[in-house]
């Protein structure tokens, strides 16, 4: 009963730890020695253990970043993979320090969990996954269809208000894990497996005949995805909020794990301002001067990251699209170092 | 100076004192009062502090949500549910399934369970070995494997809807199995009058016979007579007023079948393994209750020319119950806390929809597992209660 133990986590740790609340995570976090992020329970490019258990993704090199800020280490971090239905509660509890964890930006879990939301790094949208033997060709088509949805998730409510929206008739059979999810679309319990577009092209990697299924053009919702973490910490929040600004402006300042050596002897001043060869802007954060080299020396940038995790260079073969740089046709925007 | 006899204490501090146990005299009574003290005292700086960290972080606490729009569907209801309910609603909605599960369960979990302990029991070899080896089988294996075998492997195995199989209107399939639903007509009314008419006879038809049997002697077989009356008198009924129900047969729409009433695979595959699994206990708890009957029972039973069967019925299992029952509860219990393991296969029960869904969308961890495990406790407890009565009944019926 790993809901009950987590609901006496929370309550002992509301309980007794009065200092949870103020704590200065940055703090905690050093002295532990290593971060804690929580993850997903296996989802390829976002946040997956590769076959000698080293977790990789898009979600996870958020946080190996954060560890080489801190620690000038990327692995000085413990994983914790959790289920959609446990995440909040393990951030809420201090089980964790940063949930990454391809978690939708909405405004209720922005207030009332008791936590925020830093910034997007992957912006995505809700499909439809079918089997390309119902020959369906768009989500219009699915009246009376039986979908095989994760419990815990916007997609959740996404689906009704689609539906109910659109006048069709639906069976939803929710299940806690992805795996279990999956496993029943795939047996044939569901015609329709939803999910956000980006999971569904990783999910049906791991499909028996991923040839046999097709993801329908319809994306119904909004789904920013980006980091959280607790409320009362504001220090720790803007830490994890420019470790993902100094990725995504990495890139759009042209500086990549390969060049970053070079890079930093370069005299453009607003290269000099990163790298903390003018200026102290990594200590008034509360890291060190050379914090943006760590970054980026660590994981490479926000552009390398997605191509080696679901981009290009990995088997998700996902086109940059909305997550291109804002002045390359996407939306990806963060706001100047200086 | 005379010293009389010592008046004895009030009658109502006496038994206070003794009511609270442990040492006596009032020095062991102001530890007591310490005790329950401290504890209140830790109560409460629980609570306190929770409510101030919570309040800090500003995590929204306490019950309003339970107002809100729930804004997710469930696959099985037991009142009308759309997406647009409260929470309250949903929660209504999902221990209404757990309590079906659970109930259901319980029912068929005894019947194997009792079948199996007879079978077990018997001097047939075959038939002995056989529910031997359902129980060492079943029992050995985890609960949680046995759920997805039947859930994946069984149910998951069965053809998709426009392949169903169909027998007299019924459709199986892997989207369960879809059943012709009944609709009230104008004749139900006199068919349900002629029914209780008959079953009213029936009890007096087993009372007079029982007199009969009691003061006479003589023994008169009526079950053939009763379920001639409880057949025939609907019948002539439903002749003279028209049929109670019209049947909606399902048809195949679109993806799956409209119309009818359809059993979901999640709750047959939960309804199965539940029952199977807790009936392989429930058969060794019933074998050792016959068990622990004395033998001689069974042999005056049978000497007096009862059959098997008469003296299982009449003369061993009454006396074995009373070993049987409080290990019994225990199964019953475990069964409906067990049922909670539906949230791997999706049947949307109140762990499932409540403290999983419900849960996750508010991220009111505390106030929505308090709820769940108040109902668990209380479901437990309502079980033993009524279990408790029955065994109290049946303690009086043998005189003991």
């Amino acid at each position: 009963m790993k809901r009950v133990s987590l609901f006496f986590t929370l309550a002992v740790a509301a309980g007794f730890a009065s200092q949870a609340a103020t704590a200065e995570t940055l703090k905690t976090v050093k002295d532990r020695g290593q971060l804690s992020c929580g993850v997903s329970t296996g989802l390829p490019g976002f946040s997956n253990p590769d076959d000698k258990g080293n977790w990789t993704g898009l979600d996870v090199d958020i946080c190996r970043a954060l560890a080489a800020a801190i620690f000038n280490d990327p692995s000085k971090i413990k994983f914790v993979p959790l289920s959609a239905k446990d995440r909040f509660t393990a951030l809420q509890s201090g089980e964790i320090d940063v949930l990454s964890r391809n978690t939708t930006w909405t405004l209720s879990r922005d207030t009332s969990l008791g936590a925020n939301f830093t910034g997007v790094t992957y912006y995505d949208g809700q499909g439809f996954l079918v089997k390309k033997s119902l020959k369906v060709n768009s989500a219009l088509e699915l009246n009376s269809a039986s979908v095989c949805v994760q419990t815990g998730t916007t997609t959740e409510q996404n689906l009704a208000d689609y539906f109910k929206g659109n006048n069709m008739k639906y069976e939803v059979i929710a299940f806690a894990g992805q795996d279990e999810t999956v496993k029943a679309y795939e047996s044939g319990r569901c015609d329709v497996f939803t999910s956000d577009v980006s999971q569904l092209y990783a999910e049906r990697l791991k499909l028996a005949n991923p040839a046999d299924h097709v993801v329908l053009p319809e994306v119904i919702s909004k789904e920013p995805l980006g980091p959280m973490v607790r409320h009362g910490d504001d220090q720790w929040f803007d830490i994890v909020k420019w470790v993902l600004f100094a990725m995504v402006d990495a890139e759009e300042m042209g500086v990549t794990q390969a060049n970053v050596d070079e890079m930093a002897k370069s005299d453009k001043p607003d290269l000099k301002r990163a790298f903390g060869t003018d200026g102290n802007l990594g200590e008034q954060l509360g890291l060190t001067k050379d914090w943006f080299y760590r970054i980026i020396k660590a994981v490479g940038n926000y552009g390398e990251s997605f191509d080696r995790n679901v981009g290009t260079g990995s088997k998700l073969q996902i086109a940059r699209g909305l997550n291109q740089l804002w002045n390359k046709g996407g939306i990806q925007y963060a706001p100047p170092i200086r | 100076m005379t010293t009389g006899p010592r008046k004895p204490p009030p009658q109502f501090v006496f038994r206070l004192k003794r009511a609270l146990g442990g040492r006596s005299g009032w020095s062991g009574l102001a530890l007591q009062v310490l005790f329950a003290a401290v504890l209140i005292w830790i109560a409460y700086e629980i609570v306190a502090n929770a409510r101030a960290n919570l309040e800090t972080q500003r995590i929204i606490s306490g019950f309003g949500f339970l107002r809100n729009n729930a804004g997710f569907d469930v696959s099985q209801s037991l009142v009308p549910y759309t997406g647009s309910d409260s929470y309250a609603w949903v929660f209504l909605v999902g221990l209404l399934n757990t309590i079906l599960v659970s109930v259901i369960g319980i029912f068929f979990a005894t019947v194997i369970g009792f079948i199996v302990a007879l079978g077990r029991l018997s001097p047939n070899w075959l038939v002995s070995r056989i529910a031997g080896g359902y129980v060492e089988l079943i029992r050995n294996l985890p609960l949680l494997f046995q759920l997805l075998f039947w859930y994946l492997a069984v149910l998951g195995a069965l053809p998709g809807p426009r392949q169903s199989i169909a027998v007299f209107g019924s459709y199986l399939s892997n989207r369960g199995l879809v059943i012709p639903r009944l609709i009230p007509e104008a004749g139900l009314a006199p068919v349900v009058v002629a029914l209780v008419a008959a079953i009213v006879v029936a009890f007096g038809l087993r009372y007079f016979t029982r007199r009969l049997l009691f003061e006479k002697g003589r023994a008169i077989t009526i079950w053939p007579y009763v379920i001639g009356l409880l057949i025939g008198l609907p019948l002539i009924a439903a002749l003279m007023f028209g049929a109670p129900f019209s049947l909606e047969v399902p048809v195949l729409k679109g993806f799956n079948f409209s119309g009818g009433t359809r059993v979901i695979p999640e709750l047959v595959a939960l309804l199965v393994a539940l029952s199977t699994y807790t009936a392989a206990f429930i058969a060794e708890i019933v074998r050792a209750g016959i068990l622990s009957v004395h033998r001689g029972q069974m042999e005056a039973g049978l000497s007096l020319g009862l059959s098997r069967g008469s003296v299982l019925r009449l003369i061993v299992v009454p006396q074995a119950l009373r070993v049987i029952l409080p290990p019994l509860t225990n199964q019953y219990l475990n069964l409906t806390k067990n049922s909670s393991l539906a949230v791997s296969i999706g049947y949307p029960d109140l762990f499932s929809v409540f403290a999983g869904t419900a849960l996750s969308q508010t991220g009111q961890a505390i106030e929505i597992l308090a709820m769940t495990m108040g109902v668990y406790l209380l479901l437990s407890l309502v079980t033993s209660a009524v279990m408790s009565f029955y065994g109290w009944r049946l303690g009086r019926s043998l005189g003991a």
